[in-house]
């Protein structure tokens, strides 16, 4: 019941909501993925190339330091550790096997943090397809060092400069290259966002997350099931990834983590669930946030990966029903649960995953709990943000 | 829909114009109007402004961000539609709205159509509403209120799609002259090899045939081969110079239907 539905709906939310301009190649992903996903030949392709390109599995490791502060169990699923830095890497490897097969030559993408940037400029290098990156000029500055990245790996990177020049706008951009190129364009989403069938796409690629946290769990504590799984969520691609296999065992709290920037009434924020109402958004009905006239309006967030105002329609249907918990960290309360990382752990998060760990400390959790927060990427591209910010009277 | 089932009745070679709403001033709505109407345009498309318009090039995207900082909104264009009609007592001129999906449902589906249907407009273009969905979710509301919604069609459509959004339509279907947003150039060849092709089905719908079409030539071309051609990005660069309305709408419109001497 928490998966998409065959007309593409999470409940009342998803669909295509799409100009006729889209509607071909909508339509020829929507007749085929499911096919070409579950295919023999792609299915071995895949699983090679996530174990031997991106690095899977990637560990659960048991932060002791952390437990003990918090006084239960903490895992770390570490996708810090996948090649490129991120979750972003399986969903880019799935698409990039799923475009050849539909014979595209050209791959187009959107970023915010420039992690899905990365992997993509990073799967088109190894595939040696050509690759163009639309990302908000505000985020080319904030995230310099995956710019570099991607310009390295041979990728294109040009920079929006319309609306709040951040994530919603490198979105809309990289749609307007897929309307202007339908032939031989392939248009790689980031997160579980946009018309069907991208929502369901990505999460299946990314499932891949909570397939090992199963058996990671199993080996280590002999119950695959833990009590917590913590995740942040921009789109949402990484929890949906965290949560897909829990989603049926209402047992298990799924907690999802928006980011609240300098607070959720600011005026400067980007906690969807909290500020949106029902609307449609980059070809999909979710939540977003928006002004009473349906304008949707420019979120805030230290984190440019987390700077979207909306959520996936997968996210606002676990939200509406309940399923899923949702909470919020500020700006400061992300950076201080990644100095706090950083000390305990010896491990420096993403700017993304440290709203995920920061959610730690508004839960009480008993002794015995068994919580996992999926740590989506690493901080080296967040290094300036960490530099700059550093408060030791925080700590 | 007397307004536009009349003009289809009678007019060759329609001439549409599209234009933000909100631009350049909040309030030059109704001067921009009656400009368009005395200069002899047969048709106008009202542009909602929508802070993401997917489906459109640089000019309608600035033109939309000037708009909704002047404070444009459905509810503020529907009072300036109907100090239009009133003052000129003019329902003369046929108007069609278009815009975005999102901004129509916060405002309200039902009210929308029926609002607009009691100031004279008998058709909208919604371009992020799909015939899927438009079937499933909106048509009733739609045909209750008299509101005809226009699809559109592009050079990728297949000839299956084509013939059932032809079954599905009224007035007349929207034929986008190229792949690209408002504003994209395409080659002549190209366009003409595929405004032939549509003219060969024998569609039981009118075609007026939009983006890209900025000159007379442009406008002679789409007419060989259609019921008329919708001008908007090429308008709106008018609109953003120096030269008053009064000036600039006959001047152009002059340069579309005129040869130039
Ligand atoms: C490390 C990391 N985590 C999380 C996100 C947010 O995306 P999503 O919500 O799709 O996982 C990003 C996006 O750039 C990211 O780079």
């Amino acid at each position: 019941m928490w998966q998409v539905n065959n007309d593409g709906y999470y409940g009342e939310f998803g669909g295509a909501y799409i100009p006729e301009m889209l509607f071909q190649n909508i339509e020829n992903l929507r007749g085929n993925y499911l096919q070409i996903i579950s295919s023999d030949s792609f299915q071995k392709e895949f699983q090679l190339l996530l174990r031997d390109y991106v690095g899977r599995p990637t560990p659960l490791f048991k932060a002791d330091r952390l437990s003990d502060q918090l006084g239960t169990n903490i895992y770390l699923k570490r996708e810090d550790l996948c090649h490129t830095g991120a979750h972003k890497i399986n969903n880019a490897i799935g698409q990039i096997l799923l475009a050849q097969a539909l014979g595209k030559k050209r791959i187009i993408a959107e970023t915010g943090a420039g992690q899905h940037g990365v992997a993509t400029a990073t799967v088109c290098a190894l595939k040696g397809l050509e690759c163009i990156v639309y990302m908000g000029a505000e985020d080319m500055q904030r995230q310099a060092p995956n710019v570099a990245r991607m310009r390295l790996l041979g990728a294109k990177v040009i920079p929006v400069l319309s609306g709040s020049k951040t994530l919603k706008d490198a979105t809309n951009e990289a749609i307007r290259d897929w309307i202007s190129n339908p032939d031989d364009t392939y248009y790689l989403i980031g997160s579980v966002v946009g018309p069907h069938p991208y929502p369901d796409m990505v999460a299946r690629f990314q499932s891949v997350i909570s397939h090992e946290i199963k058996s990671q769990l199993l080996a280590a504590t002999g119950n695959e099931n833990p009590d917590y799984v913590i995740a942040c969520v921009g789109g949402g691609s990484n929890a949906a990834g965290a949560f897909f296999h829990f989603l049926e065992n209402k047992k298990i709290n799924l907690i999802a983590v928006e980011a609240s920037g300098q607070g959720i009434h600011s005026g400067k924020s980007a906690a969807t669930t909290q500020l949106g109402s029902i609307g449609i958004l980059h070809g999909s009905k979710s939540l977003v946030m928006q002004t009473k006239d349906g304008q949707v309006t420019e979120p805030y967030s230290i984190s440019a990966g987390l700077d979207y105002p909306g959520i996936g329609p997968m996210h606002a249907h676990l939200y509406t029903s309940g399923r899923a918990t949702f909470l919020s960290a500020t700006d400061q309360e992300a950076l201080s649960a990644a100095y706090e990382l950083a000390r305990l752990e010896g491990i420096i998060p993403a700017l993304e995953s440290a709203h995920a760990l920061a959610a730690l400390s508004q839960i009480s959790f008993r002794p015995q709990d068994v919580v996992v927060v999926n740590l989506s990427g690493r901080g080296d591209k967040d290094m300036a943000a960490y530099e700059n910010l550093y408060e030791p009277e925080l700590q | 829909m007397a307004l536009l089932a009349d003009l289809f009745q009678q007019k060759k070679n329609i001439l549409s114009i599209y234009f933000t709403a909100g631009i350049p001033n909040l309030n030059d709505t109704t001067s921009i109007l009656n400009s368009l109407e005395k200069s002899g345009v047969n048709l106008i498309e009202l542009g909602m402004p929508y802070s993401d318009p997917l489906a459109d090039g640089p000019v309608i995207q600035k033109s939309s961000d000037v708009a909704l900082k002047n404070g444009m909104s459905i509810e503020i264009l529907f009072k300036q539609l109907k100090q239009f009609r009133e003052e000129n007592n003019s329902y003369s001129i046929p108007i069609i709205l278009m815009g975005y999906l999102n901004p129509v449902l916060q405002f309200g589906v039902e009210k929308f159509c029926m609002t607009a249907k009691s100031l004279g407009i008998d058709a909208v273009i919604i371009p992020d509403l799909t015939p899927e969905v438009f079937e499933k979710e909106f048509q009733e509301t739609f045909r209750k209120a008299g509101i005809v919604n226009i699809f559109l069609i592009t050079p990728q459509t297949t000839e299956a799609r084509i013939r059932k959004i032809d079954s599905l339509s009224k007035l007349f279907i929207y034929v986008v002259s190229s792949a690209g947003v408002t504003g994209t150039q395409a080659n002549d060849d190209f366009k003409e090899k595929y405004f032939a092709r549509l003219q060969s089905m024998k569609l039981k719908n009118p075609l007026l045939i939009g983006f890209g079409i900025s000159t007379r030539k442009d406008f002679s071309l789409a007419c060989k081969y259609a019921q008329g051609a919708i001008i908007g990005s090429a308008y709106i660069r008018q609109l953003e110079g120096a030269k008053g309305i009064e000036e600039i709408t006959p001047q152009f419109i002059n340069s579309i239907l005129h040869e130039s001497k």
